[in-house]
């Protein structure tokens, strides 16, 4: 069952990513195509995250596959808070490819099982990987709009005679909307660490590298918002610091949760 | 027989570097066309941002295009090679076009017209550049009635408002600093107030510095328009302004030329410079459905060009039918002088019956003889024709 809804999820997600690089180049149905298909695939993840949880007595992803497919989920799931309304849809260009090869990712990583028995309580898991996923998904869906807030200022610096052709928002709704995200999403990201640092105290367990590398993140998005907050940054310095930031995230979700989950 | 003359540049042919170099303002166009209708000539010079272009009525086409070419050349040297010359017919054209707006960047954009206007009456203008230039005016205001090509919102003011949204999103409560009150500024700043942004301060090129300088530490958009001829801020006095800023983005919108702002400034981070050419390039392009309507202004100048060429073309024919209708009349008025010893019977009633009959008979006879010389005139075979009627009626004979 799993299986039937992972490859709808996928494929729609795809059609997404396509999509919307079709609007790019001719904005009307191609985009508004796109859209529909991500409702779809989300709808059809959604569903697929029900079977999981339904199969397991408990929380089924706290796998590095099955947080990786959460992890799409809660990226998506923040991209469709915009990503609904036209201007915003030129998100989907950095989202919609992002989530397609992460859930293609996860699938080669460990597919739609969902594993063996977690010796985790699942409060735990809900608590510690819920938050720190969401802040995670926060941080890219900043990143994201930091992204699209350089190609908006790129665009507006070269004076394209088309510049009044494309509906994208404006770059201080841009710029404000990321900070905004990142604002929720590092009480969220540090919330999630503090209850995975208590349980690791107490059960005297050593630090990993996922536990420094997300350390790390967390310093720099911290350090985003106080450069944001009391040094006055904002615009481009502000959209690369975003983008160092999501670096980490990729690099704490690709490439070191092997040694956290082993 | 007068021939029209038009040499000139505009926005298809040369680039805003060279557009300037032979930019004019009110004065200097009136003294310039002074100067070609020298010697009997008429002229006209019409400066906008978007063209500077010269019209003369002469009797010799080739010396009045020379001397055209000569004075533009004067005021930009690298200018000529960008210069189009037409004359005539073609000539005649072109201004009906320019003042339907269909040779602007923006389709049936209205400003050209005011611009025309103004041009014909700074003019040193005879009975051919004033005619061209009514029919043109004329030509430009039944485009605008009897079409849509004027009715989307699209002007470099509007262009300007809608980048300003493309930056800041909402502009309640942004402030403007405006570099000069020059008529285009003011329709951006009335574009952007009506969005509910607030006029900071007015400058022109004679204000002092130092409020200038404290504005651009708190402004969000710089609409400058002056008439100085060089430039009004440079690149420094910015990039100063920008470390008390803390981020905050910057739109300066350069309606000048030539070019108050320093094109350096659109490398500042945070800032946002647009021209005249960038705004008006944009506007072009959001105007695609203008150009549906262009068409059917093109048939409808092309209809007020060709009521024209008629009028010019029976110049040519118009001093012999002048004289022959004369003549016809002489030949009236002493046949009834013949005749008066038996008119001079007759009461006032009958007397005028007699009159009004001779009258109507010559009217008739030379009608249809002066439709077709008018028609020839047009076909290009007037002088031929004007010179057989004199040689037929013997017209001019008895002044020798």
């Amino acid at each position: 069952m799993a299986e039937l809804l992972f490859w709808p999820a996928l494929l729609l997600y795809g059609e997404a990513a396509v999509g919307y690089f079709g609007d790019v180049r001719r904005p009307g149905r191609a985009g508004r195509v796109a859209t529909w298909a991500v409702r779809l695939g989300w709808l059809a993840q959604t569903a697929l995250l029900a079977v999981q949880a339904a199969q397991d007595d408990g929380f089924p992803w706290g796998t590095w596959a099955g947080s990786l497919q959460l992890f799409v989920w809660l990226v998506v799931t923040a991209y469709l808070i915009w990503g609904c309304r036209r201007p915003y849809r030129v998100l989907g260009l950095v989202v919609m490819p992002l989530a397609v090869l992460l859930l293609a990712v996860a699938r080669a990583g460990g597919g739609t099982g969902i594993g063996s028995a977690n010796h985790y309580s699942n409060l735990f898991l809900v608590v510690h990987v819920g938050l720190v996923l969401a802040g995670f998904a926060g941080f890219t869906l900043a990143a994201a709009l930091s992204a699209l807030y350089l190609w908006q200022d790129g665009r507006l610096k070269t004076r394209p005679a088309t510049i009044l052709r494309r509906q994208v928002p404006p770059l201080a709704t841009l710029d404000s909307l990321a900070l905004r995200t990142v604002e929720w999403s590092v009480p969220l990201l540090t919330l999630g660490v503090v209850v995975g640092l208590v349980r690791l105290v107490a059960r005297d367990d050593r630090v990993d590298a996922l536990i420094a590398a997300t350390a790390v993140t967390w310093l720099v998005w911290c350090g985003y918002l106080g450069l944001r907050l009391f040094a006055g940054w904002a615009g481009r310095r502000a959209a690369y610091v975003a983008l160092a930031g999501f670096a980490l995230v990729v690099v704490v979700r690709l490439a070191l949760p092997a040694t956290h989950f082993a | 027989m007068i021939r029209l003359v038009l040499v000139g540049t505009s926005h298809h042919h040369a680039p805003i570097e060279l557009r300037e170099q032979v930019a004019l303002g009110r004065e200097d166009a009136e003294a310039l066309a002074a100067r070609l209708a020298a010697g009997g000539r008429e002229a006209v010079c019409l400066s906008t941002c978007n063209r500077t272009e010269l019209y003369i009525a002469a009797e010799d086409a080739d010396q009045a295009e020379q001397d055209a070419v000569a004075a533009l050349a004067t005021l930009g040297p690298e200018v000529e090679p960008a210069l189009y010359r037409l004359q005539d017919r073609a000539a005649a054209h072109h201004l009906f076009r320019v003042a339907a707006g269909l040779d602007s960047l923006v389709p049936g954009e209205g400003e050209i017209l005011g611009q025309v206007r103004v041009a014909h009456e700074l003019g040193a203008t005879g009975p051919l550049l004033d005619r061209v230039f009514r029919q043109a005016l004329h030509a430009g205001r039944k485009v605008r009635a009897q079409t849509a090509i004027g009715e989307s919102p699209a002007s470099v003011s509007a262009a300007a408002a809608a980048l300003a949204e493309q930056v800041f999103g909402s502009l309640e409560g942004r402030s403007i600093l405006l570099l000069g009150a020059g008529k285009v500024s003011e329709q951006a700043a009335r574009n952007l107030r009506s969005r509910g942004a607030e006029i900071a301060l007015v400058a022109n090129s004679k204000t002092e510095r130092e409020p200038i300088e404290d504005q651009l530490a708190t402004v969000d958009v710089v609409i400058a328009s002056t008439t100085a001829p060089g430039l009004v801020l440079e690149a420094d006095t910015v990039a100063e302004a920008l470390r008390g800023r803390r981020g905050r983005r910057l739109l300066l919108v350069d309606l000048a030329v030539p070019r108050d702002l320093d094109p350096e400034i659109a490398e500042l981070d945070g800032c946002y410079l647009y021209d005249i050419d960038d705004l008006e390039q944009i506007v072009a392009e959001t105007l695609s459905g203008r150009r549906r309507e262009a068409d059917r202004a093109e048939g409808i100048v092309a209809a007020e060009a060709e009521k024209f060429h008629e009028w010019h073309a029976s110049l040519d024919v118009l001093p012999a039918i002048t004289s022959l209708r004369a003549r016809a009349e002489e030949i009236r008025e002493a046949e009834l002088q013949k005749a008066e010893s038996l008119l001079g019977r007759l009461d006032d009633s009958q007397r005028s019956a007699v009159e009004a009959v001779t009258a109507q008979i010559v009217n008739k006879l030379l009608h249809l003889p002066t439709v077709r010389m008018k028609q020839a005139a047009v076909a290009a075979d007037g002088v031929l024709y004007a010179q057989t009627v004199r040689y037929l009626f013997g017209l001019g004979e008895e002044e020798r």
